[in-house]
């Protein structure tokens, strides 16, 4: 064996599997926002569902990792890294396959007016008409990062950087549930009323979170968002 | 025994915070739901233990004590978690040892005096509706519980069914983890984001004596102290999943370990995350109590973890020692003492009940 040289610091070598604790483990696949490393995280993830290894309780994947929780009283560190191992070395050659399954989510919005009241301001900001504010907000499918903060709340990405728009100087004390804004270069919609700092374009009538369900939110991790004007709540 | 009616514990006095919960609702973590449950989840475990209850039971989490229940039928109950000098029908009650309450006997809790969160678990559980598979009450997403939310006077909850017997007369006080007010020697696993921080920082993180602030609850605890210094002097992430006891570093240098109310995601690094069996603890944490750090291996962690199952889910639930027959208005009743030594009990027609030797001394 060679001599043994200084640890190198593999931060940035992926994938980066780690110790979340003693019930859980962080696969980190990359360090930056990034549409590829997202579909990475999703393709991973589908594939450690479908292992079914008994030791695992849940996953949770966000913009550019995967948190792997287990139960350390069926299988042991040593174990579970093992056998996750295997499967993100098959996972990362088979990432083309889950991105064409995205489901897309239309979302039905009335923009503007009392569903929509910072709209103006939006456009205002934007030096553009609220007719092009709603062109190009409806115009793309939104990727779905991750859901985090509140239940199916959705990190969007993809907003058009024309219309972004900075937060509300003093938050609102309720948003609506269904309430669609924009902060920053992000683009969002309230699963639930909550209070909330967004700029507010418009609102859906559709519910978008139902604790009642087994399948409690209509928006789902990887999924997209396609936001479509209505003149009225159906 | 006789035909089951609807047992109901009925609230008469909520104290300053009573919660429904039971071990949490995973699962839905992706979907952005709080796990929530019991943050002592020792005292959870070990009171359902006490009442013969399956572990995914759900009891009451009394912050502060101050609750006062009426049992609409006799049932096997049983406190754990923080000492509230509790009484029913005005005779005291041990902590960790299950006792039968008569049909309308009254439990009244005072203060807690050695913790924050003291448990009340009955037999058959608390039979509020299961929402995504869980009784634990969330109340920043209002989901669980009661509608959500803390309870209040005038709530009614139904138990649920007894699987067998109502169990009483059974104790157990594995290693109480209650606040004794010395301050907290807190385990801990490295990472996941230990690479944020310089070697000073996790230095600063390991040698230092943080107290918890009164910015604290079931979501987290804000500790005061020294500042831990990252590598490039940012200290958010691009957000990603926490855990129960993710210890995360915000722009001030100070941790806030997450608990069982934390949301699903953050964007602070996290330099260390708790050993799951040191989590129970810090649901007893007051404001002012102090809190060090070890680190310790992921798999040392997890040898403790198999070693709380042995002591706390696994372990024979002793009963009274040499009780002593006497007979009390015609009733033979055994009088004894419990094997920790801490309460009188009596047993009449195989259940247990508390008595008070002001009322009541066995003759030799």
């Amino acid at each position: 064996m060679a001599e043994a040289t200084v640890a190198e610091d593999q931060s940035d070598v992926f994938p980066r599997i780690v110790p979340a604790g003693d019930s859980a483990v962080l696969i980190e696949l990359g360090s930056e926002i990034d549409p590829a490393i997202n579909d990475q995280v999703y393709s991973l993830a589908r594939s450690i569902e479908s292992a079914k290894i008994p030791a695992v309780i849940e996953l949770v994947p966000t913009y550019r990792s995967l948190v792997v929780s287990y139960d350390p009283l069926v299988a042991g560190y040593g174990e579970v890294q093992e056998l996750l191992g295997e499967i993100i070395a098959r996972s990362l050659d088979d990432v083309e396959g889950v991105v064409g399954d995205a489901k897309i989510i239309e979302l039905p919005v009335v923009y503007g007016g009392d569903d929509g009241p910072d709209i103006e301001s939006v456009a205002e900001h934007a030096g553009l008409s609220i007719q092009d504010v709603i062109d190009i907000h409806s115009g793309v499918d939104y990727r779905v990062y991750m859901i985090g903060f509140a239940p199916g709340f959705p990190y969007l990405g993809g907003l058009d950087q024309r219309i972004a728009a900075p937060r509300l100087k003093t938050p609102r004390l309720s948003v609506p549930a269904g309430a669609v804004g924009i902060a920053e270069s992000q683009t969002g919609v309230y699963p639930n009323a909550s209070p909330g700092g967004w700029q507010l374009i418009g609102r859906t009538a559709v519910k978008l979170f139902d604790v009642n369900s087994s399948a409690p939110s209509l928006i789902t991790p990887g999924a997209k968002v396609r936001f479509v004007p209505v003149t009225h709540h159906e | 025994m006789s035909k089951s009616t609807a047992r109901e514990l009925q609230v008469i006095q909520p104290g300053p915070m009573t919660l429904i919960q039971d071990r949490g609702r995973s699962g839905y973590q992706q979907l952005g739901v709080s796990v929530s449950g019991a943050v002592d989840v020792d005292a959870l475990d070990i009171g359902n233990r006490l009442v013969g209850n399956d572990l995914n039971a759900a009891g009451l989490e009394v912050m502060l004590g101050g609750l006062v229940v009426r049992f609409s039928e006799a049932t096997a109950f049983a406190l754990t978690g923080a000492d509230t000098s509790a009484t029913i029908d005005g005779v005291p009650v041990a902590n960790y040892v299950s006792y039968m309450a008569h049909t309308g006997a009254e439990l009244q809790m005072g203060m807690a005096i050695n913790g924050l969160r003291a448990y009340l678990a009955a037999a058959g559980g608390v039979g509020t509706p299961l929402i995504l598979e869980s009784r634990s009450t969330h109340i920043a997403s209002a989901i669980g519980g009661t509608e959500g939310r803390a309870l209040v006077e005038g709530d009614v909850l139904r138990l649920g069914e007894v699987n067998g017997d109502n169990i009483s007369g059974r104790l157990l006080n594995a290693e109480s983890q209650t606040n004794d007010g010395n301050g907290l020697d807190v385990r801990v696993v490295l990472g996941p984001q230990d690479n944020e921080f310089s070697t000073a920082g996790i230095e600063t993180l390991l040698s230092s004596s943080y107290s918890v602030t009164d910015q604290s609850n079931r979501q987290g605890l804000r500790l005061d102290g020294p500042v831990i210094e990252s590598k490039s002097g940012r200290y958010d992430i691009i957000s990603d999943a926490v855990v129960n006891g993710s210890i995360q570093v915000p722009g001030d240098g100070k941790p806030i370990i997450l608990l069982a109310d934390r949301q699903t995601t953050g964007g602070y690094a996290k330099i260390a995350t708790v050993a799951t069996v040191d989590l129970p603890k810090l649901g007893q944490a007051t404001p002012g109590t102090t809190v060090s750090f070890l680190a310790i291996s992921v798999e040392d962690a997890q040898a403790l973890l198999a070693e709380r199952q042995r002591i706390i889910i696994e372990s024979d639930l002793p009963k009274i020692v040499d009780p002593t027959t006497v007979t009390v208005d015609g009733i033979d009743v055994a009088v004894g003492v419990a094997e920790n030594g801490v309460s009188m009990l009596a047993e009449v027609d195989g259940n247990i009940y508390p008595i008070s030797v002001d009322e009541y001394t066995p003759a030799e």
